[in-house]
C-alpha cells in the first residue's frame, strides 16, 4: 500500500515533468530535506514516509534553511552562498533562483505571505523580496556604528508584517516593519553581548535572543516594545567556567511547550526551563552534550534535543510532565536536525554521516523507516507555512 | 559508555602523542572534520559564516603560528573553541598548511 502510494507519486512527478499538467494534490503532508554537500533538496511525503523527487543546482547548502508560502506549495530555500531559491513542491522544480548576497544564514516570510526576507552575514543586514517574483523590495543594512555592519541572526516573522532579529556584532535586537514593503522602518533595542540566534514565541508576542558573550537571554515584548529589551536567565552559569561550544545552538518557536520555554544553555550540558508567564527560570534538565536544537513535539508532551560535536550522534527526549530525560539513544552519526510530522506522531532525523534521514515513532521510539540523502541537514515540512515566527 | 566516547578516546590516544604530520587516513578524517564541523561556523566551502572566511587569500598575511594557536587553543571571548581535545598540535599545523594552500575537498 505504502509502496504503491510512493510509486503513484513518482509516476505523477514524472508525468508532470513530461506534460506539465497538474493532478490534484494537497501540500499539507509534504516537505523537503536539504542535502548540504551536493546542493540538492529531496522532496518528501510524510504520509507515505517516502521521497518523491530530488532537485539539484541550489549551490552551497551548508546551514541552509527553508520557509513556505501560505499555501504550502512553494519553498524558499536560503543557501549559505547567498542563493535564494523558490521551489514548487507539486511540480518538483525550481521556479526561480537569485543570488541575493555573499553570505546568508536564513530567512523568514511575512504574515501575509507576500514578503520573503533574507538575513545576511556579509554584507550584514536583511533584504526583502517579493514572494511572487523574488524581486528585491528593500534592504536594511545592519549598521550599528558608523561604517560598522553586523552579522544578522535569529530573523523571525512577527504579526503586522514585522520581522525581529538580532545583531551578533552589534549586540542589538531590531524590529523592522515592512507594512510598506519598499519603505521599511526599523526600531533598535540594546540586547547584550553577542546574540547568536533568536525566536518569536508561537503567539507572536515575544522575541528572545540567546546570548553567547554572556549568560542569559534578551527578551523583547513585541506588544510593548517601548519597554525595551530585558534580560532573563541572567547568570545561569553563576561564573562557572564554560565548556567549549563546538557548534552554535539554534532557537525557534518550537521550544515553547506547555507554557514553558525549553532553551539550550551555552557552554553547559543543560536545557534551561523558563515559565513563559513570568519569564523566571523554573528548572534545568541535564542532557548529554551541548544542546543544538531543543524542539517540542507539537503537543508539547515531549522535547527532543540533539547535540553539538562531538556528541552529535546522540538524542535525548525530555518528558515535559516528568521534567527529565526519559529516553536517550544514538540513532546515527552526525544528527544535524529534526522535524516533527505536523501532529507529531513521527519525527524525522537527519543523520549526516550515515547519508540517511531516519523516521521514528515518537510514542514508542521505534524506527519506522529511512530515506537515502547525501549528507542531509535541515528538514522542513510545509506545516511551517501556518506558524508565526517562521 | 557510548561507542562515540570510546572512539574519541581512541582517537585521542592515537593522535595526541603524534608530533609527526598525520598519515593519509588521518588526513582524510581531518579534511572531513574541517569541512563538516568547522564548516558549521566557517562554511563548508570555508567562505565564512559566524566565523571568518578561511580561504588562502584571507589567511595570506597571517602567521602560521597564530592560526595554529587559534585552532589548537581557541580564541577566548569569541565563539572559536579550542580543538586540542581532538587533534595534536602537528595536526593543527597541518590544517593551517592546507588552508593556506588549497584545502582538499
Ligand atoms: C562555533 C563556531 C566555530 C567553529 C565550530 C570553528 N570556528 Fe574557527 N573561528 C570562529 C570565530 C568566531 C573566529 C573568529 C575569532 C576572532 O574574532 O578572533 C574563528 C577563527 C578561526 C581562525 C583564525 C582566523 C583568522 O583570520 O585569524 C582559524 C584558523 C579557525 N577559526 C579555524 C577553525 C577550524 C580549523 C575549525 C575546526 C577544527 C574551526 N575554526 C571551528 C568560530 C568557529
Amino acid at each position: 500500500m505504502k509502496t504503491l502510494r510512493a510509486l503513484t507519486l513518482i509516476l505523477a512527478a514524472a508525468l508532470l515533468a513530461a506534460c506539465g499538467s497538474t493532478p490534484l494534490r494537497g501540500t499539507g503532508d509534504l516537505g523537503l530535506v536539504i542535502e548540504r554537500a551536493s546542493g540538492h533538496v529531496t522532496l518528501v511525503d510524510t504520509t507515505a514516509r517516502q521521497a518523491y523527487a530530488r532537485i539539484g543546482g541550489l549551490g552551497d547548502l551548508s546551514h541552509a534553511s527553508a520557509v513556505y508560502s501560505r499555501d504550502g506549495r512553494y519553498a524558499f530555500v536560503f543557501g549559505r552562498d547567498g542563493g535564494l531559491t523558490k521551489i514548487d513542491l507539486l511540480e518538483a522544480r525550481i521556479v526561480k533562483r537569485v543570488m541575493q548576497s555573499g553570505n546568508a544564514i536564513g530567512g523568514s516570510i511575512s504574515q501575509d505571505g507576500r514578503i520573503v526576507v533574507a538575513q545576511n552575514y556579509t554584507p550584514g543586514g536583511i533584504k526583502a523580496f517579493d514572494a511572487e517574483t523574488l524581486e528585491l523590495l528593500a534592504e536594511v543594512p545592519a549598521e550599528y556604528a558608523p561604517g560598522k555592519f553586523s552579522k544578522v541572526v535569529g530573523l523571525a516573522d512577527a504579526p503586522g508584517n514585522k520581522f525581529a532579529y538580532a545583531l551578533f556584532d552589534g549586540g542589538e535586537i531590531r524590529v523592522t516593519d515592512f507594512s510598506n514593503p519598499r519603505q521599511p522602518t526599523t526600531q533598535r533595542f540594546p540586547a547584550g553581548n553577542q546574540p547568536y540566534d533568536g525566536l518569536v514565541t508561537p503567539d507572536g508576542r515575544y522575541f528572545l535572543a540567546g546570548l553567547f558573550g554572556e549568560d542569559g537571554v534578551a527578551l523583547l515584548d513585541l506588544w510593548q516594545p517601548e519597554k525595551g529589551a530585558r534580560k532573563i536567565l541572567e547568570n545561569y552559569g553563576r561564573g562557572q567556567e564554560k565548556l567549549p561550544v563546538f557548534k552554535m545552538p539554534h532557537l525557534r518557536g518550537w521550544s515553547v511547550a506547555q507554557g514553558k520555554a525549553y532553551l539550550p544553555a551555552i557552554g553547559r550540558h543543560e536545557v534551561l526551563v523558563v515559565d513563559v508567564a513570568t519569564w523566571k527560570e523554573v528548572g534545568r534538565i541535564p542532557v548529554r552534550g551541548q544542546p543544538v536544537f531543543v524542539m517540542a513535539r507539537p503537543d508539547g508532551h515531549q522535547v527532543w534535543v540533539n547535540f553539538a560535536f562531538p556528541d552529535n550522534g546522540k538524542m535525548d527526549v525530555i518528558d515535559t510532565l516528568a521534567g527529565k530525560v526519559v529516553h536517550a539513544f544514538e540513532p546515527g552519526k552526525g544528527i544535524l536536525h529534526m522535524e516533527f510530522a505536523p501532529r507529531g506522531e513521527t519525527v524525522w532525523l537527519s543523520a549526516r554521516d550515515d547519508n540517511k534521514v531516519l523516521i521514528y515513532d515518537t510514542q514508542r521510539f521505534t524506527k519506522l523507516g529511512e530515506i537515502a540523502a547525501d549528507n542531509p541537514s535541515g528538514i522542513f515540512f510545509t506545516a511551517r507555512a501556518a506558524r508565526i515566527g517562521f | 559508555m557510548s561507542g562515540t566516547r570510546l572512539v574519541f578516546a581512541l582517537f585521542w590516544l592515537s593522535t595526541a602523542a603524534a608530533a609527526t604530520p598525520p598519515d593519509a587516513v588521518r588526513q582524510q578524517e581531518l579534511v572531513r572534520l574541517v569541512r563538516q564541523d568547522c564548516g558549521s561556523c566557517h562554511g563548508m566551502t570555508l567562505q565564512g559564516g559566524l566565523g571568518p572566511a578561511l580561504l588562502p587569500a584571507d589567511l595570506r598575511d597571517k602567521s602560521r603560528d597564530g592560526l595554529k594557536a587559534a585552532i589548537y587553543e581557541g580564541r577566548p571571548g569569541t565563539p572559536m573553541p579550542p580543538w586540542k581535545q581532538f587533534m595534536s598540535e602537528a595536526e593543527a599545523a597541518w590544517i593551517v598548511d592546507q588552508l593556506k594552500s588549497e584545502f582538499p575537498r
